[in-house]
C-alpha cells in the first residue's frame, strides 16, 4: 500500500517531467508517453487507495496525509475525463505539476496506523459525502487550472506579444469552455455534496448545521462559486473577468480545505478526524 | 560519364523583365521539352517555369555542348539574344544541381520562404516531362526523391509554419481567439480591393455570414453580390457590432470609424462575447483605445506586420535545419547515382550467362526434346537458378564497391574475369 503509493508518486513525477519537455518540445510522442505514465500512476494509486479503504472499512479521508493522496487522485480522475472529452494536450502540462505537487506535500505526512475509527465515520452517507465533495473540487481545480492558461493566453494576445506560450496554448474559446464546463459540473457537485453532509449530520449529531468553522467557509466559498455561475448565467460573464473570478473562488475554496483544516477546530478539522 | 546539368534563373538573379519574356507564351514547357529531347547531346530533361524562376534539368555526356544548346532554347524561347540574360544564369553541375533543386523543391530558395506553392509547380513540370517522355531513369529518380525531400522537410521542421502575410496571420490570430471560424460573421467597413481579398481568404475558413459597410453604397452592394453578403448602410454599423464576431476595416476615411466610447456602449449587449477588430487601414480606422475593453481585440496592420517579421525570422532559423535534411538526401542520391555505374558490368554479366544457357541447350536439343514438357520446365529452373546463384555474389560484390573511387577497378577485374568485352559471336 505504502509502495503503490509512492510507487504512483513515482510515476506522477515522472509524468509531470515528460510533461514539462512535451510544453517546450511540442512533440506528440512526449505527450503520449507523459499521458500514459500518468495513467499507470493513476492506477497504482487507484489500487493503494482500494487497499486503505479494504483495510480501513471506511473511505480513506481520515488524516491530511490521506486527504490530500485523495484529492490529487480525483483530479487526476477528472482531468483524464476531460482529456477525452476536449483532448487538449498542453492541459496535462499545468494539471500534472499542480497534482504532482499535492501528491509530494501528502508524501511528507507519516503514515498513521489508524487502531480504531469512530464509527461514525463508518457510514456510506459519509463517504459519498466526501468523494462527491472531492470530485466536485477536482473540476474547479481544473477550472482554476485552465483560467490560469486563459489569463497567460489573454495576457499575450492583448499585448500583442506572441510567444512561445502563445503558440502553445489553445484558443481563448477552448479555455473558456473547458472552464464553463468544469464550473457547471463542480458546481452541482458540491452543492449534493453539502446537501448529504448536512443529512448525515441530522442523523448522526442531531443537527443540520452547527456553525463548524469548516461548514462557515464551506458555505463562503459555495456562495462564491455561485456567485460566478450567476454572473456568467445572467448577464454573459466570460472570458478574463470570470477567470479571474474562478482564481478567487479556487483560493478560497482551499483555504477552506487547507487551513481551516488544520487550524480551525471544530469537528472537520484533521484532528479531530484521526482521533 | 553521366553528367546532371542544372541551369536555371530565379527571382534573385534575373529581373522581371527577362523572367516574363521567357515565361511568354504557355505553351513553351511542351516546346522546350521537345527541343531538348531532339537535342543529341542532351539525354533526358524537365522544365520548370513559374513565375520567380526557370530551371532546367538534364542529364548529358557533354556539359558544354548542352549548355550551348540549352541557351539557343531560351534565346528562341524568350526571343532574345543570349548576351542579353547570360549573366543572370546559374549552372551547376552534379550534386550541387542535385542540391539546388532539392532547395528549390522544398521551397529554401523561394522569395517566401516556405511558401508551398512550389512543390505543385515541381510536380506539374515533372507531369509535363513524363507525358512528353523525356526523363528518364535519372531524372525520374531525382524527382521522385525531390518530392520525398520536400514532404520531409515540411514535416521535421516549421518551415511553413506560422503566417506570413496579412491574412493569414489575421486568420491565425482570430483562430487563436474563437479557436474556429466556422459559424462567425464578419463585418466588413469599406470595399476596396484589400477587403475583397481578406473576404476570399475568410470564405476559405467557414465564415458563415459576410455584412458590407461602405460610404459609396454600390461599392458594398458589389462586393456582397460576389460573397453573397448583405450590403449595410454606413448608419447601420453601430447595430450590428452587437451581433458580429469580426471586424475588418480599410476605409480611406481619415478619422475613426470605430471609437472607444461606440464599443463600450455594446459590450453588455453582446453579452461579454470577444470581438475582434482587424484595422488594415493607414491612417488607422479603429481607435486603438478599444482593445483595452475586456474581451474585444484590437489588431492594426502594423501589429499584423510586426507578427509576420517574427514569423519570417523562425522561418529562417527552420530554414537550417531544413538544409541539413536537403544534404543528408544529396548524400543518399549521390550514393544511387554510383550504382547506376555498376548496372551496364551486370547486364552484360546477366546477358552473357543468358548467352551461354541457351547455346548449351541448343547442343543438348536433340536429347532434351525427348522429354515431356514438365520435364523440360524442370531442366530450365533447374539451370536458371544455378546460374542466378552463381552470379549473386560477384553482383553484390559489386554493388558493395559502387562508392569507392577505385570503382574502374573492379569493373574493369570483373569484365576481364569474365570476358565480357569480347564479341559475343565469339562465344
Amino acid at each position: 500500500m505504502i509502495f503503490l503509493f509512492n510507487l504512483a508518486l513515482f510515476l506522477e513525477l515522472f509524468a509531470t517531467g515528460g510533461f514539462i519537455v512535451f510544453i517546450i518540445k511540442q512533440q506528440k510522442w512526449v505527450f503520449r508517453y507523459s499521458y500514459n505514465i500518468l495513467i499507470m500512476g493513476f492506477i497504482c494509486h487507484s489500487i493503494s487507495i482500494g487497499c486503505q479503504y479494504y483495510e480501513l472499512g471506511t473511505a480513506p479521508i481520515l488524516g491530511l496525509k490521506s486527504i490530500l493522496s485523495f484529492f490529487s487522485w480525483s483530479i487526476v480522475a477528472i482531468y483524464i475525463l476531460l482529456q477525452i472529452k476536449f483532448k487538449l494536450r498542453v492541459l496535462g502540462s499545468f494539471v500534472a505539476p499542480f497534482v504532482t505537487i499535492i501528491m509530494i506535500s501528502a508524501f511528507f505526512f507519516p503514515w498513521k496506523i489508524q487502531e480504531s475509527i469512530n464509527p461514525i465515520f463508518n457510514s456510506l452517507w459519509l463517504i459519498f459525502h466526501v468523494i462527491i465533495i472531492f470530485i466536485g473540487d477536482a473540476f474547479f481545480a481544473i477550472a482554476f487550472l485552465t483560467s490560469i492558461m486563459y489569463l497567460i493566453q489573454e495576457y499575450h494576445i492583448k499585448k500583442k506579444r506572441l510567444g512561445s506560450f502563445y503558440t502553445r496554448l489553445p484558443s481563448l474559446a477552448t479555455l473558456d469552455a473547458i472552464n464553463t464546463f468544469s464550473l457547471n459540473c463542480g458546481f452541482p457537485l458540491l452543492s449534493i455534496g453539502i446537501l448529504i453532509g448536512s443529512i448525515y449530520s441530522q442523523h448522526a449529531f442531531g443537527k443540520y448545521w452547527q456553525w463548524d468553522p469548516k461548514e462557515v467557509w464551506a458555505l463562503i466559498s459555495w456562495l462564491f462559486y455561485a456567485a460566478l455561475i450567476h454572473q456568467r448565467i445572467t448577464v454573459g460573464w466570460q472570458g478574463r473577468r470570470a477567470a479571474i473570478m474562478s482564481i478567487i473562488c479556487f483560493c478560497i475554496l482551499m483555504f477552506t480545505f487547507i487551513v481551516i483544516g488544520i487550524w480551525f477546530g471544530g469537528y472537520h478539522s484533521f484532528k479531530s478526524l484521526g482521533a | 560519364m553521366i553528367t546532371i546539368l542544372n541551369i536555371g534563373m530565379n527571382h534573385e538573379t534575373a529581373p522581371v523583365k527577362i523572367r516574363e519574356c521567357l515565361a511568354a507564351e504557355p505553351d513553351n514547357n511542351k516546346k522546350a521539352l521537345i527541343f531538348m529531347r531532339e537535342t543529341d547531346c542532351i539525354k533526358e530533361s524537365v522544365f520548370l517555369s513559374t513565375c520567380n524562376r526557370i530551371e532546367i534539368l538534364c542529364t548529358t555526356d557533354d556539359p558544354s555542348m548542352a549548355k550551348k544548346a540549352i541557351l539557343e532554347l531560351m534565346s528562341k524561347l524568350g526571343r532574345l539574344p543570349v548576351k542579353d540574360f547570360i549573366s543572370n544564369l546559374y549552372t551547376y553541375n552534379d550534386m550541387e544541381a542535385v542540391y539546388h533543386f532539392f532547395s528549390v523543391a522544398s521551397s529554401l530558395d523561394s522569395m517566401i520562404i516556405g511558401e508551398p506553392q512550389i512543390l505543385g509547380q515541381i510536380k506539374k513540370a515533372y507531369a509535363e516531362a513524363t507525358t512528353n517522355k523525356s526523363s528518364g531513369v535519372i531524372l525520374n529518380r531525382l524527382m521522385h526523391q525531390t518530392f520525398h525531400v520536400a514532404k520531409k522537410v515540411r514535416t521535421e521542421t516549421g518551415i511553413c509554419e506560422s503566417a506570413v502575410s496579412i491574412s493569414y496571420a489575421a486568420v491565425e490570430l482570430a483562430k487563436k481567439i474563437f479557436n474556429t471560424l466556422e459559424g462567425k460573421k464578419v463585418l466588413f467597413i469599406g470595399a476596396g480591393e484589400m477587403a475583397e481579398l481578406a473576404a476570399r481568404h475568410l470564405m476559405k475558413q467557414g465564415i458563415n455570414s459576410i455584412r458590407i459597410a461602405n460610404r459609396t453604397f454600390n461599392n458594398a452592394l458589389k462586393l456582397a453580390a460576389l460573397f453573397d453578403g448583405n450590403a449595410i448602410l454606413f448608419e447601420e454599423i453601430d447595430s450590428q457590432l452587437s451581433e458580429v464576431d469580426i471586424v475588418l476595416t480599410s476605409t480611406a476615411s481619415p478619422q475613426y470609424i470605430i471609437t472607444y466610447e461606440q464599443v463600450k456602449k455594446i459590450i453588455r449587449k453582446r453579452r461579454n462575447s470577444p470581438l475582434f477588430f482587424i484595422d488594415i487601414a493607414v491612417p488607422r480606422n479603429v481607435q486603438p483605445e478599444v482593445n483595452n475593453l475586456e474581451n474585444i481585440y484590437v489588431y492594426d496592420i502594423d501589429n499584423l506586420k510586426g507578427i509576420i517579421r517574427t514569423n519570417m525570422t523562425q522561418r529562417r532559423q527552420e530554414a537550417v535545419k531544413a538544409d541539413r535534411i536537403v544534404s543528408q538526401e544529396v548524400d543518399k542520391f549521390e550514393k544511387w547515382l554510383k550504382t547506376l555505374k555498376v548496372v551496364p558490368t551486370i547486364i552484360s554479366l546477366r546477358k552473357k550467362a543468358d548467352i551461354i544457357m541457351q547455346a548449351e541447350f541448343q547442343k543438348s536439343y536433340s536429347i532434351l526434346k525427348e522429354l515431356s514438357p514438365a520435364q523440360m520446365e524442370t531442366i530450365n529452373i533447374l539451370t536458371k537458378s544455378i546460374v542466378e546463384k552463381f552470379l549473386n555474389d560477384p553482383i553484390l560484390y559489386l554493388k558493395s564497391k559502387a562508392d569507392r573511387k577505385s570503382l574502374g577497378n573492379y569493373l574493369d577485374m570483373t569484365r576481364n574475369l569474365f570476358n565480357l568485352d569480347k564479341d559475343e559471336d565469339d562465344i
